[in-house]
Protein backbone atom coordinates (compact mmCIF):
# COMPACT_ATOMS: atom_id res chain seq x y z
CA UNK A 1 0.00 0.00 0.00
CA UNK A 2 1.34 3.43 -0.87
CA UNK A 3 1.01 6.67 1.00
CA UNK A 4 -1.57 9.02 -0.42
CA UNK A 5 0.36 12.11 -1.67
CA UNK A 6 -2.80 14.21 -1.39
CA UNK A 7 -2.45 14.11 2.40
CA UNK A 8 -0.16 17.12 2.29
CA UNK A 9 -1.97 20.25 3.38
CA UNK A 10 -4.79 18.29 4.93
CA UNK A 11 -5.93 19.21 8.42
CA UNK A 12 -8.07 17.54 11.03
CA UNK A 13 -10.11 19.80 13.31
CA UNK A 14 -9.86 19.54 17.08
CA UNK A 15 -12.08 16.62 18.00
CA UNK A 16 -12.10 15.65 21.66
CA UNK A 17 -11.11 17.68 24.71
CA UNK A 18 -8.19 16.39 26.79
CA UNK A 19 -8.65 17.16 30.50
CA UNK A 20 -5.26 17.46 32.17
CA UNK A 21 -5.49 15.84 35.61
CA UNK A 22 -3.07 16.01 38.52
CA UNK A 23 -2.73 12.25 38.77
CA UNK A 24 -1.99 12.01 35.04
CA UNK A 25 0.77 14.60 35.41
CA UNK A 26 2.21 12.63 38.34
CA UNK A 27 1.92 9.33 36.44
CA UNK A 28 3.57 10.72 33.31
CA UNK A 29 6.29 12.42 35.36
CA UNK A 30 7.12 9.12 37.10
CA UNK A 31 7.12 7.33 33.74
CA UNK A 32 9.82 9.68 32.39
CA UNK A 33 11.68 9.48 35.72
CA UNK A 34 11.08 13.14 36.52
CA UNK A 35 11.45 14.11 40.15
CA UNK A 36 10.96 17.88 40.16
CA UNK A 37 8.45 18.80 42.92
CA UNK A 38 6.46 21.04 40.52
CA UNK A 39 5.10 17.82 38.93
CA UNK A 40 3.97 16.30 42.23
CA UNK A 41 3.33 18.92 44.88
CA UNK A 42 0.74 21.65 44.22
CA UNK A 43 2.31 23.96 46.79
CA UNK A 44 5.73 23.61 45.16
CA UNK A 45 4.21 24.43 41.76
CA UNK A 46 2.42 27.47 43.19
CA UNK A 47 5.64 28.66 44.84
CA UNK A 48 7.10 28.86 41.33
CA UNK A 49 4.15 30.96 40.19
CA UNK A 50 2.10 28.24 38.48
CA UNK A 51 -1.64 27.78 38.89
CA UNK A 52 -1.34 24.03 39.53
CA UNK A 53 0.95 21.04 38.90
CA UNK A 54 3.19 21.58 35.89
CA UNK A 55 3.32 18.91 33.18
CA UNK A 56 6.75 17.62 32.08
CA UNK A 57 8.14 19.18 28.85
CA UNK A 58 7.07 16.21 26.69
CA UNK A 59 3.61 15.68 28.21
CA UNK A 60 1.94 17.22 25.13
CA UNK A 61 2.88 14.06 23.21
CA UNK A 62 -0.23 12.42 24.68
CA UNK A 63 -2.45 15.01 23.04
CA UNK A 64 -0.36 15.18 19.86
CA UNK A 65 -0.40 11.41 19.33
CA UNK A 66 -4.17 11.30 19.81
CA UNK A 67 -4.43 13.93 17.08
CA UNK A 68 -1.99 11.95 14.89
CA UNK A 69 -4.19 8.89 15.31
CA UNK A 70 -6.86 10.64 13.25
CA UNK A 71 -4.46 10.67 10.31
CA UNK A 72 -3.01 7.20 10.86
CA UNK A 73 -6.47 5.66 11.20
CA UNK A 74 -7.83 7.58 8.22
CA UNK A 75 -8.46 4.81 5.65
CA UNK A 76 -7.51 7.30 2.91
CA UNK A 77 -3.99 7.81 4.32
CA UNK A 78 -2.57 4.39 3.42
CA UNK A 79 -0.40 4.34 6.58
CA UNK A 80 0.42 0.93 8.08
CA UNK A 81 1.06 1.71 11.76
CA UNK A 82 3.24 -1.39 12.25
CA UNK A 83 5.70 0.10 9.74
CA UNK A 84 5.89 3.54 11.38
CA UNK A 85 9.17 4.78 12.88
CA UNK A 86 9.35 8.06 14.82
CA UNK A 87 12.00 10.21 13.09
CA UNK A 88 11.90 13.52 14.92
CA UNK A 89 9.88 15.49 17.43
CA UNK A 90 9.66 19.07 18.61
CA UNK A 91 7.66 20.84 21.31
CA UNK A 92 7.26 24.59 21.39
CA UNK A 93 5.49 25.74 24.52
CA UNK A 94 3.60 29.02 24.33
CA UNK A 95 2.91 28.50 28.01
CA UNK A 96 3.31 25.60 30.42
CA UNK A 97 0.61 22.92 30.55
CA UNK A 98 -0.87 22.74 34.06
CA UNK A 99 -3.43 20.51 35.77
CA UNK A 100 -6.94 21.71 35.04
CA UNK A 101 -6.23 22.64 31.41
CA UNK A 102 -8.75 21.52 28.82
CA UNK A 103 -6.65 20.97 25.73
CA UNK A 104 -7.76 20.68 22.14
CA UNK A 105 -5.50 19.81 19.21
CA UNK A 106 -5.85 20.68 15.56
CA UNK A 107 -3.69 18.53 13.30
CA UNK A 108 -2.01 19.72 10.13
CA UNK A 109 -0.18 17.54 7.62
CA UNK A 110 2.71 19.79 6.64
CA UNK A 111 4.74 17.42 4.50
CA UNK A 112 4.59 14.13 2.65
CA UNK A 113 7.77 13.00 0.93
CA UNK A 114 8.30 9.69 -0.83
CA UNK A 115 11.35 7.82 0.48
CA UNK A 116 12.25 4.57 -1.21
CA UNK A 117 9.08 2.53 -1.12
CA UNK A 118 7.82 4.44 1.90
CA UNK A 119 7.27 8.03 2.94
CA UNK A 120 8.25 10.65 5.48
CA UNK A 121 5.21 12.44 6.88
CA UNK A 122 5.48 15.63 8.94
CA UNK A 123 2.56 16.66 11.10
CA UNK A 124 1.95 19.64 13.37
CA UNK A 125 -0.51 19.75 16.23
CA UNK A 126 -1.66 23.15 17.38
CA UNK A 127 -2.69 22.65 21.00
CA UNK A 128 -4.89 25.29 22.58
CA UNK A 129 -7.54 26.00 25.16
CA UNK A 130 -10.73 27.96 24.66
CA UNK A 131 -11.34 30.97 26.84
CA UNK A 132 -15.03 31.60 27.51
CA UNK A 133 -15.67 28.78 25.00
CA UNK A 134 -14.70 31.14 22.21
CA UNK A 135 -11.25 32.58 22.20
CA UNK A 136 -8.30 30.36 21.41
CA UNK A 137 -5.36 30.53 23.76
CA UNK A 138 -2.33 28.80 22.18
CA UNK A 139 -0.60 26.39 24.59
CA UNK A 140 1.85 24.34 22.53
CA UNK A 141 2.85 23.52 18.99
CA UNK A 142 4.23 20.06 18.41
CA UNK A 143 5.79 18.85 15.18
CA UNK A 144 6.61 15.29 14.43
CA UNK A 145 8.00 13.36 11.49
CA UNK A 146 7.26 9.71 11.02
CA UNK A 147 8.87 7.41 8.54
CA UNK A 148 6.53 4.82 7.09
CA UNK A 149 8.81 2.04 5.92
CA UNK A 150 8.04 0.55 2.53
CA UNK A 151 8.06 -3.20 1.89
CA UNK A 152 11.53 -4.65 2.49
CA UNK A 153 12.80 -1.49 4.26
CA UNK B 1 18.44 29.30 43.94
CA UNK B 2 17.94 30.78 40.55
CA UNK B 3 20.21 30.76 37.56
CA UNK B 4 21.42 34.06 36.25
CA UNK B 5 21.72 34.53 32.51
CA UNK B 6 24.93 36.55 32.89
CA UNK B 7 26.61 33.69 34.76
CA UNK B 8 26.23 31.32 31.82
CA UNK B 9 28.77 30.73 29.09
CA UNK B 10 28.57 28.76 25.86
CA UNK B 11 30.30 25.43 26.33
CA UNK B 12 29.57 25.24 30.06
CA UNK B 13 28.40 21.80 31.21
CA UNK B 14 25.15 21.82 33.18
CA UNK B 15 25.49 18.26 34.43
CA UNK B 16 25.27 14.61 33.51
CA UNK B 17 22.99 11.75 34.41
CA UNK B 18 22.68 7.99 33.90
CA UNK B 19 19.18 6.64 33.38
CA UNK B 20 18.56 2.97 34.15
CA UNK B 21 15.84 1.45 31.99
CA UNK B 22 13.98 -1.83 32.51
CA UNK B 23 11.21 -3.56 30.58
CA UNK B 24 8.89 -2.50 33.41
CA UNK B 25 9.81 1.14 32.76
CA UNK B 26 8.70 0.71 29.15
CA UNK B 27 5.37 -0.78 30.25
CA UNK B 28 4.91 2.16 32.62
CA UNK B 29 5.70 4.62 29.85
CA UNK B 30 3.31 2.84 27.49
CA UNK B 31 0.52 3.19 30.02
CA UNK B 32 1.29 6.79 30.93
CA UNK B 33 1.63 7.96 27.32
CA UNK B 34 -0.95 5.76 25.60
CA UNK B 35 1.66 4.44 23.13
CA UNK B 36 1.07 0.68 23.20
CA UNK B 37 3.08 -0.27 20.13
CA UNK B 38 4.14 -3.87 20.98
CA UNK B 39 7.73 -3.31 19.75
CA UNK B 40 8.20 -1.64 23.16
CA UNK B 41 7.09 -4.61 25.26
CA UNK B 42 6.82 -7.82 23.24
CA UNK B 43 10.02 -9.61 22.15
CA UNK B 44 8.39 -11.85 19.56
CA UNK B 45 6.58 -8.94 17.93
CA UNK B 46 9.73 -6.79 17.91
CA UNK B 47 11.92 -9.47 16.32
CA UNK B 48 9.07 -10.27 13.91
CA UNK B 49 9.37 -6.76 12.45
CA UNK B 50 13.15 -7.12 12.08
CA UNK B 51 14.19 -5.31 15.26
CA UNK B 52 16.98 -6.84 17.36
CA UNK B 53 14.57 -6.99 20.33
CA UNK B 54 12.35 -4.79 22.48
CA UNK B 55 13.33 -1.14 22.12
CA UNK B 56 12.52 1.89 24.25
CA UNK B 57 9.97 4.41 22.99
CA UNK B 58 11.90 7.29 21.40
CA UNK B 59 9.63 9.51 23.45
CA UNK B 60 10.71 7.74 26.65
CA UNK B 61 14.32 8.58 25.88
CA UNK B 62 13.47 12.15 24.87
CA UNK B 63 11.22 12.61 27.91
CA UNK B 64 13.67 11.24 30.46
CA UNK B 65 16.73 13.02 29.00
CA UNK B 66 15.22 16.48 29.53
CA UNK B 67 14.90 16.00 33.30
CA UNK B 68 18.53 17.06 33.58
CA UNK B 69 17.45 20.45 32.20
CA UNK B 70 14.26 20.75 34.30
CA UNK B 71 16.26 20.13 37.46
CA UNK B 72 19.12 22.42 36.48
CA UNK B 73 16.81 25.36 35.78
CA UNK B 74 14.65 24.34 38.78
CA UNK B 75 11.36 24.88 36.95
CA UNK B 76 10.11 22.44 34.29
CA UNK B 77 7.95 25.23 32.83
CA UNK B 78 11.12 27.12 31.85
CA UNK B 79 11.68 24.62 28.99
CA UNK B 80 9.97 26.58 26.23
CA UNK B 81 11.21 24.53 23.29
CA UNK B 82 12.59 21.01 23.02
CA UNK B 83 13.44 19.04 19.92
CA UNK B 84 15.29 15.95 18.85
CA UNK B 85 15.90 13.50 16.05
CA UNK B 86 15.75 9.80 16.81
CA UNK B 87 18.72 8.09 15.24
CA UNK B 88 19.33 4.75 16.95
CA UNK B 89 17.07 2.50 18.99
CA UNK B 90 17.77 1.79 22.67
CA UNK B 91 17.63 -1.99 23.02
CA UNK B 92 16.29 -2.97 26.45
CA UNK B 93 17.14 -6.52 27.50
CA UNK B 94 14.83 -8.49 29.75
CA UNK B 95 16.26 -8.37 33.27
CA UNK B 96 12.94 -8.98 35.02
CA UNK B 97 13.45 -10.19 38.57
CA UNK B 98 17.19 -9.51 38.70
CA UNK B 99 17.13 -5.89 39.83
CA UNK B 100 19.56 -5.06 37.04
CA UNK B 101 18.84 -2.43 34.37
CA UNK B 102 18.07 -3.67 30.86
CA UNK B 103 19.78 -0.61 29.37
CA UNK B 104 21.57 2.48 30.64
CA UNK B 105 21.15 5.81 28.86
CA UNK B 106 23.79 8.49 29.46
CA UNK B 107 22.89 12.17 29.23
CA UNK B 108 25.24 15.16 29.25
CA UNK B 109 24.03 18.75 28.90
CA UNK B 110 26.08 21.71 27.66
CA UNK B 111 25.11 25.35 27.09
CA UNK B 112 24.99 25.49 23.28
CA UNK B 113 23.85 29.07 22.67
CA UNK B 114 22.73 32.15 24.57
CA UNK B 115 20.21 34.75 23.41
CA UNK B 116 20.45 37.86 25.58
CA UNK B 117 17.47 39.61 23.93
CA UNK B 118 15.14 36.68 24.54
CA UNK B 119 16.75 35.77 27.88
CA UNK B 120 17.06 32.18 26.76
CA UNK B 121 19.77 29.54 26.84
CA UNK B 122 19.90 26.57 24.47
CA UNK B 123 21.03 23.40 26.17
CA UNK B 124 22.45 20.76 23.88
CA UNK B 125 21.99 17.23 25.16
CA UNK B 126 24.28 14.38 24.22
CA UNK B 127 22.32 11.19 24.75
CA UNK B 128 24.12 7.90 24.32
CA UNK B 129 23.52 4.18 24.77
CA UNK B 130 26.44 1.75 24.67
CA UNK B 131 28.68 4.58 23.50
CA UNK B 132 26.54 5.54 20.51
CA UNK B 133 24.34 8.61 20.13
CA UNK B 134 20.66 7.69 20.14
CA UNK B 135 19.35 11.25 19.81
CA UNK B 136 20.72 13.89 17.47
CA UNK B 137 20.22 17.64 17.58
CA UNK B 138 18.65 17.22 20.99
CA UNK B 139 18.16 20.81 22.08
CA UNK B 140 16.16 22.35 24.92
CA UNK B 141 15.64 26.10 25.07
CA UNK B 142 15.11 27.46 28.57
CA UNK B 143 13.74 30.86 29.47
CA UNK B 144 15.58 32.33 32.42
CA UNK B 145 13.53 34.52 34.71
CA UNK B 146 14.50 38.14 35.16
CA UNK B 147 16.55 38.84 38.23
Amino acid sequence: MTINPDLQGRSYPAAEVYDVGREKIREFARAVKATHPAHFDVEAAKALGHADLVAPPTFAIIVAQRADAQLIEDPESGIDFSRVVHADQRFTHHRAIVAGDQLRAELHVDGVRAMGGGAMITTRAEIFTLRDDLQREPVATTTSSILVRGEGQ
Amino acid sequence: MSLKFEDLAVGQEIGARSIDVTRQDLVKYAGASGDFNPIHWNEAFATGVDLPGVIAHGMFTMGSAVQLVSDWVDDPAAVVDYQTRFTKPVLVTDTTGTGEPGAVIEVVGVVGALDADAGTARIDLTVTFEGQKVLMKSQAVVKLTEQ
